[in-house]
């Protein structure tokens, strides 16, 4: 019965129990919903960060880093057959790799220039599926090259422009060839589509005079997303002389990501819930206050300190529960909603796809998160409700009861 | 056979700059089933007696002994459950817990001493019947009158079966037929259930119906008489 004089005694004063459950509501579905927003813009990234540009797992020669060193590429065909026998991969496709200087008509840029295998490459990251004009190799005959938005802006290029790449050979000589714009893509990262170029494997191969069926890079995609780490182990087992770097490993930052993103969530719900937790407490003394005489009849027929503080915890969390809940709740909805439609955010977001991220934006929560902060409102009840708890304890019941 | 013992109980509260005797050496006893009234003109101490007499605070010297039991000796959590078990109270006003309705004020007393629910039901029946307010089981304090509100917490005071019921002024703010009523209920109790009842009064019409009027004044019992 505690409990039910704890959840009477909140409407007992209904319009401060509103204003205290407003502000929590208020409270909690900004927290939430910012939260669930950045999570969301975040997880974008982390998607498109590994989707695109990463791939699951990367197998390279130990030392083989920034494509300087041409000399540094492997037998990868048996390999790449052997991987693809595993049944957690998706597909796995070797890449040549190797750091160039290209110039137009204009001007010169450094790049990364990447031999892919047309066909199985977009079955292992999908720059195929982000372009804006041309097509994934196809329309050029000789020589053809696709190249990121960000790249032929800088060097003025349209579709069959004529682009030259010159790098050094696995000789050491300096090589090149002349090749032509088939296709033009774009990511959300600037950055990537200023600094990579996607041309055929066999034309690389054969200006850089390696043989065939070898490999820089093998880069591969798991069935998976949530046991890439598992695979990677397992392929680090009998892919002997290499080395196997899973996402988390090639972009660290974009591992960080989610850590980042809960430490964020905790903190900034915590900061607000503090805020909250003192309306809260102050709501609370003054019940305590208002309720002295009570306080003292109770004790006087028989009701055990423990049990009054119990009564003024319960009354204090649940408060902080109804306001929270409904607040969170809210703040889910919302999500759920604009996590449909995304919200866009293009108008301000000159500088976000600059790094990378996202204009429009899916926000996105998880259970552990949602669970996360409503613990966190529990508690912030149950720490608010101690000192006006304990100030109701301190009273003695004949001078409590003397008070009007 | 006398079930409280008073020997030379003192108090002075001494909060304020000038202590304050409020009790100044009294004692007395109290046999079960008595129907008592303690009689004195405000701040004469009725208040503090009661207070010492159901532990809910501390002489300056003396001892109050119930049943055998010294509770001016008991820890403040031995009290507690002594007041649940041995004593029933009735103050002047706000005796009830507002947002439960009279059978759940009844009902409460006895779930803090554990009776179940069923027992609990029965009980509480029989006492609204008992101070003759049956119909109103169901309804909040504030949607009772003062007389019915004062007999709801008659029935509440009685609810854990206790030794004695202690009453602080249980009419001050009642008319003249609602102060009938219910002392004729305390009455009937009394008789007919053996309650011991003390009363602290200084309404004529109880002091009317006591059979034992102590007189206090500046803390001393200066009359006691049998009728
Ligand atoms: N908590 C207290 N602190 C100081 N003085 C008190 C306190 N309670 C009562 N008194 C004083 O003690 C005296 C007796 O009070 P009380 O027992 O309430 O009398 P009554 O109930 O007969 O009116 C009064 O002078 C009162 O002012
Ligand atoms: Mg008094």
């Amino acid at each position: 019965m505690i409990l039910k004089i704890a959840w009477r005694n909140i409407w007992r004063n209904p319009l401060r129990s509103w204003i205290v459950i407003a502000a929590l509501i208020v409270g909690m579905y900004a927290g939430v919903f910012t939260t669930t927003f950045m999570y969301g813009w975040m997880m974008q990234r982390l998607k498109s960060g590994i989707e695109t540009e990463t791939s699951h797992i990367q197998i390279q020669k130990p030392g083989f880093k920034l494509a300087e060193d041409v000399n540094l590429f492997f037998e990868s065909d048996t390999l790449i057959r052997d991987l693809e026998r595993q049944g957690d991969i998706v597909c796995a496709s070797g890449r040549l790799v190797v750091s160039a200087m290209v110039a137009s008509a204009e001007k010169a840029v450094g790049i990364q220039v990447l031999g892919v295998d047309a066909g199985k490459d977009s079955l292992v990251v999908d720059v195929s599926e982000k372009l804006v004009e041309g097509a994934w190799f196809s329309g050029v005959k000789r020589h053809p090259v696709v190249v990121g938005q960000e790249l032929a802006k800088e060097l003025k290029l349209k579709l069959r422009s004529k682009l030259i790449v010159r790098f050094q050979d696995c000789n050491g000589d300096f090589t090149g060839g002349a090749f032509r714009v088939a296709g033009i893509f774009k990511t959300n990262n600037t950055g990537f589509d200023g600094g990579n170029m996607f041309v055929r494997d066999a034309d690389l191969q054969k200006l850089l005079l390696i043989p065939k069926g070898m490999s820089h890079q093998i880069v591969i995609r798991c069935t998976d997303p949530t046991r890439v780490d598992i695979v990677r182990n397992s392929i680090e087992q009998f892919a002997k002389g290499l080395r196997v770097e899973s996402w988390r490993e090639i972009s660290p930052e974009l591992g960080y990501i989610t850590e980042t993103m809960n430490a964020y969530m905790y903190v900034f719900v915590m900061i607000i819930l503090m805020a909250l937790g003192f309306g809260v407490v102050n709501t609370m003394l003054m019940v305590v206050m208002e309720r002295v005489h009570e306080i003292g009849m109770l004790m006087a027929i028989g009701m055990k300190r423990h049990q009054i503080f119990q009564m003024i915890v319960y009354e204090t969390s649940m408060l902080a529960l109804v306001g929270g809940l409904i607040g969170v709740a809210a703040g889910i909805i919302t999500t759920h909603w604009t996590g449909k439609s995304g919200i866009n955010l293009s108008m301000w977001a000159e500088g976000l796809a600059e790094m990378g991220y996202d204009s429009i934006i899916y926000p996105q929560y998880n259970f552990q998160m949602v669970s996360g902060v409503v613990g966190l409102v529990l508690f912030t009840g149950l720490v608010a409700s101690v000192y006006p708890a304990i100030k109701a304890l301190k009273l003695n019941p004949s001078q409590a009861l003397q008070s009007v | 056979m006398s079930i409280i013992r008073i020997k030379n109980l003192h108090k002075v509260y001494s909060q304020k700059q000038i202590p304050v005797k409020a009790l100044n050496g009294v004692d007395l006893t109290f046999d079960e089933g008595e129907f008592t009234a303690l009689v004195a003109p405000s701040g004469a101490g009725k208040t503090t007696f009661l207070n010492l007499l159901g532990g809910l605070d501390l002489p300056t010297e003396g001892s109050v002994e119930i049943g055998g039991v010294r509770i001016d000796q008991l820890s403040s959590a031995e009290k507690t459950k002594f007041r649940l078990t041995n004593i029933g109270f009735v103050f002047q006003a706000y005796n009830l817990i507002p947002v439960l309705t009279a059978s759940e004020n009844i009902e409460f007393i006895m779930e803090l001493q554990g009776i179940s629910k069923r027992e609990r039901a029965v009980r509480s029946r029989e006492l609204l019947e008992a101070v003759g307010i049956p119909d109103k089981a169901n309804v909040r304090p504030l949607q009772l009158s003062g007389g019915q509100q004062q007999r709801v917490a008659v029935a509440r005071a009685l609810a854990s079966k206790p030794k004695f019921v202690l009453a602080d002024e249980p009419t001050a703010n009642l008319d003249s037929k609602s102060t009938e009523n219910l002392l004729d209920i305390m009455l009937q109790l009394n008789k007919k259930e053996n309650i011991t009842f003390i009363f602290a009064t200084h309404d004529a019409r109880v002091v009317k119906m006591a059979r034992r009027v102590i007189t206090f004044e500046d803390g001393k019992v200066i009359n006691d008489e049998v009728r």
